[in-house]
Parts: structure tokens; sequence; C-alpha cells
């Protein structure tokens, strides 16, 4: 089987992004950026599916020069090799471009499975999977937690909101954006590392012009709907204040 | 024309729904007094027709075929691009519900129309209507405009815009059918019947105290900290998404839009950012605390009172505080 993995290159979680001066986006110098999280149980999935089933696992990101760093870690953990659009263009794109051109990119490889995570951390647009498997034609599923692959088609369980699930089946070839959590990652080994600097990275070019469908006028740190009192001093001290306020004020604990 | 597609299952309406018509009146408003027409989309939707039909709206289309139950991404995106064919709309208004999650993507593809998905506010740049996002994991907000032809489709975010907003009519609005020819060979997927795991332990719904554990927990042998400050306090333990993605807590613990939603009278939230998709399962507790080493985690935005520092530190403190 031949399965894609799109593999959105985000800031890192733990980091605070800090405005441009036209506050339309974040400050890319000194930022960190790692792999998409729900992208990683993607790439995993993949991984198993290959390991259960055999074929080929290649890792698909649009994006800037920067972008090569979360495909060589994807080669590093197993994947066989990359394809990598490459344009600045792409740093704050909305999901129809990265749709568009990674389909473009993708359309010659004929994959029997096409593997996205649910949403990226960055914009959380949680679009690029579905308009993917419109572009390349195929069917989709969203939010899944199991994959079984039965000859030409596929069994997915899909979560449902409130602790619902459901099995659906589609023909393959087929997209599907994955829930984190659905496995549990492998982190490269230091033999993978070594193996993915001979693996292959076809770096294409994205189209010249690209047309947005949305574009951002201001971004700025929300606005707080509550103020909320920030109790200060030692941990004993803010302990001993938290108690008291929750006693005596919210009356939340006897 | 705004049109609100709201949301059946079975002849059910999902609740989210209200919230979606709600916000339909609310865009109809600020794009200048444009009328609001509401489709549903099923087998049979007489029922739930009748339902939003006392909701303030010029129209109500029902869209009634055998190949629309049960839902498929498949059938809804030809159903719903003949319904935008003979109805021409400005804007599409839909919950972010996890069906609107699967198929509006594929309808605004299928259209080459914009999509602002997950909106947690309405608001107005350059003169026209403009939609608030949160992005990066809710540090930020993004106000955006959607660009190109109309209809531009929009996803509200659960809690967004109130449910009790909705203006009512006086008479029921008139409810027409629209006749779609939905091709059932060309729906791809076969769904089975939605259901629920094994009968949950614990239902954090009706929980009076939750203690809820986040990344900042880092590890699933620092969990017995938390255990210990949640019997102290009789709360139950609760989790966001990452805990259960690793296997610490079941996910019968999870708050927010992937699991539980809860509102009892004191959420503690230990080491959680307050991501969006958290955020939305917890917000309606009476009063929140938030401790959190990272002053500008968007938790602190919700909380009532905030502890900025290690939880480490913080949590045996409250242990030894609450037990003196």
């Amino acid at each position: 089987m031949k399965i894609a993995v799109c593999i959105k290159q985000v800031p890192a979680r733990d980091s605070q992004p800090r405005l441009n001066e036209a506050h339309t986006w974040i400050r890319e110098d000194g930022a960190a950026f790692e792999m998409n999280e729900p992208d990683a149980y993607a790439l995993e999935e993949a991984l198993r599916l290959k390991e259960r089933h055999g074929g080929e696992v290649v890792v698909c990101s649009a994006g800037p020069g920067r972008v090569s760093q979360v495909l060589r870690e994807a080669l590093a953990r197993g994947a066989d090799r990359a394809i990598h659009v490459e344009s600045d263009e792409l740093v704050a794109a909305d999901a129809f471009n990265v749709a568009g051109t990674l389909a473009d990119a993708m359309r010659s490889e004929s994959f029997d499975l096409v593997l996205t995570g649910l949403q990226s951390d960055d914009q959380g647009f949680a679009q690029t999977g579905v308009v993917l498997a419109e572009r390349l034609g195929m069917p989709h599923a969203t939010i899944i937690m199991e994959v079984q692959v039965e000859a030409a088609a596929l069994r997915v369980k899909r979560e449902l909101e409130g602790g619902w699930f459901q099995w659906m089946s589609m023909p393959l070839p087929a997209v599907l954006t994955i829930q984190s959590g659905i496995n549990q990652l492998r982190y490269a080994t230091l033999k993978g590392i070594m193996a993915a600097k001979k693996k292959e990275i076809r770096k294409v070019a994205a189209p010249a012009v690209l047309t947005s469908r949305q574009r951002v006028v201001n971004l700025y740190v929300p606005q707080k709907t509550k103020q909320a009192q920030v109790l200060g001093g030692t941990p004993a001290e803010a302990a001993k204040e938290l108690v008291k306020r929750l006693r005596d004020e919210a009356r939340v604990i006897e | 024309m705004i049109l609100v597609v709201v949301e059946q299952r079975e002849g059910k309406l999902n609740r989210a729904s209200w919230e979606a018509i709600a916000g339909g009146q609310q865009l109809a408003a600020k794009a200048g007094g444009e009328s609001v027409k509401i489709a549903v989309l099923g087998g049979d939707v007489g029922p739930v027709a009748a339902e939003v039909a006392g909701a303030a709206v010029t129209e109500v289309l029902t869209v009634s075929n055998a190949a629309l139950e049960p839902y498929t991404a498949d059938g809804y995106v030809q159903a719903l691009v003949q319904v935008l064919g003979l109805h021409s709309a400005s804007f599409v208004v839909f919950a972010h519900t996890y069906q609107a999650r699967d198929f509006v993507p594929k309808l605004a593809a299928r259209l080459e129309r914009a999509l602002v998905a997950d909106v947690v506010g309405l608001t107005e740049a350059e003169g026209r209507p403009a939609f608030t996002r949160l992005v990066f994991q809710g540090k930020m907000a993004a106000d955006v405009l959607p660009e190109g032809d109309r209809p531009y489709l929009i996803t509200l975010q659960s809690g967004a815009i109130a449910a009790d907003t909705v203006r009512r009519g006086a008479t029921p609005a008139p409810v027409t059918p629209v006749n779609v020819v939905v091709d059932g060979s060309a729906i791809r997927q076969r769904p089975e019947a939605p259901f629920r795991e094994a009968k949950q332990a614990v239902d954090l719904s009706q929980a009076v105290r939750i203690v809820a554990v986040g990344r900042g927990i880092k590890a699933q042998d620092k969990l017995p900290l938390a255990e210990e400050l949640a019997k102290l306090l009789g709360a139950e333990l609760g989790a966001s998404r990452p805990i259960c993605d690793s296997g610490w807590l079941p996910l019968e613990r999870q708050v927010g839009s992937s699991g539980q939603t809860v509102a009892p009278k004191l959420y503690l939230a230990l080491g959680i950012s307050g991501a969006i998709q958290h955020a939305v399962g917890m917000k309606g507790s009476k009063t929140i605390v938030a401790i959190n080493k990272d002053a500008d985690a968007p938790i602190f935005e919700i909380a009532d009172y905030g502890i900025v520092g290690d939880l480490f530190e913080v949590v045996p403190a409250l242990i030894k505080e609450l037990k003196s």
C-alpha cells in the first residue's frame, strides 16, 4: 500500500508567539518550530499500516525552506521519502492553498491512502485533509481513532461528540484525518536518523500566484472574558489565600 | 439572504443548531438587514423543520431524501450544492459540530468558496462582516475576512453565541420543501450505527467539583498528587486530551470538545493551557481556578482565580493547607 502523510510544521506548543508589525502574523525570527502533533499521530498510523500491509510511506509538506526539518524528522522515524512543496508564500496560507498545492504535487503519485492530522496547532483550520480529498477526487472520513484495511476497502472508527463513535467503510483510495491518541508515538532512533540522511526529499515549486479565500486583518492577544484574580506570594501563601477565597468568597468548598 | 443549515440526526435537532440560528440572525443585522432562512437535511425532517420554524426567519427549507439518512459527507455535499444553486445566499452558517467539520470543507472546496471555520465572534473590518477565530492554541485571536465570490461559509464554535439570544417569530415561518436529486451510487461512505464504548464509569457532567490535569503534570507517576488534592476537595479527576492520548487516564475522564462537557461549581485546572478544544468543555464551570507556570496561558483568560507557579510546588502547599 502506498501511503502519503501530510505534515505541517508549526510553532512549538510551549512557545509564546510574538506579533509582527502589521499584526497580521507572527514574527518568525527567534521562533521555535516542531511537527504538528496530530500529524505525528497520522505518521505513526501510516508506519504501522506499512508494517502490517507492506508498501511505502511518503511524507508531504507545503511550506518554506525550514519545513525540511520536520520532513527529515519523519524520515528518521521510518518514512521512506518526502515531497516538499517549497514556497515562502505558504507560511500563513489558507487551507485551500495548502491542500491545493499538496494535491498538485501528490496527484501523479496515485496514493492508495492519504493521512493527515485532524487539525494544525497554528491556524487550526481542520480543513486541509477534507479539501485535499475533494481535490484528489477521493472519499474521506474525519477524526479517526482506528483504521482497518480490507483488500480495496477501509473500515475506520470515527469519533463523534459526547463519547459517541461510529464505524464507517469506504473504498480506497481515500483520505483520513487522524485524531491524536490513536496510537503511541515512536521516536527516531540513532540508526533512523543516520538512514534519513540518505532518503530523498523531492522539492516541488508552488504556483507563482496563490489566491487566498481568507485573510487575517488583525491578529492580537485575546481579550480576557474574566479578570482572573492572580494570587501571588510563595506557593504556601498563594495556596492559603486560594483556600480562603474558595471557602469565603466563591463558597465552593466547605 | 443568509442560510443557516441546522443539524439533525434521526429526527432530533442538535442543540448547537439554535446557536447557529442566533448567529445567522446577528450576522444578518450586521450585514445590513438581510433575510435569514433555515435549511434542514435528512430523511423525514418535518418535525425538526416545525421546531426551528419558531425562530424569526423568512422561510424553512426542508431537504428530505432517503439518501441523506444517515448522514454522509458525499450525500450532504451533493444536496447542499443544489440547494445553494436554487437559493443564492451571501453567507451559509453552520454550528461547528463534528458533522460540520466532516463535510463543510468539502462543500466549500466543491463550490470554490471561502470557509471561515470555528468562529468565536462576529466583528467588522473594512466595512463588512469579519469573523474572529482563535489560533495558535488559543494564544492569539485573528479577525478574518472571507474573500472571493459569495456565499461565504461560516461555522460557529459551540458557546460563541448563546442559543437563548435567538429571536422568535410571532408566527411560525413557512416551511418549503426543496427537491434535490441525490445519486446514492456516488455516496462512497458506508456508515454504521453510532455507539458508545462500554458504559462510562464516571459521569463528569454531574460532578460538583473537578480537579483536571493537563500536560503540565509531565508524567503518569505524578498523577497521585492530583488525586490526593481531588480527594481532599471531594472532586472528580478530569483531564485534557493529551493526558488521555498518552493513556495515563481513560478517555472517559477527558473534558473538552472531544470529551465531556462539564459545569461543576469548582473547576481546578492543573497545568492545562486552556486551548479552545478544552475550554469549550469547561468554561461553563461556576468557579475556575488555574494553576500554571505560563502566565500567558489562555486558561487565565477564563479563570476566576489564578496562581502562576509550578504545580509541583503549589499543589503540595494546597494539600497541606486543606489538611490543616
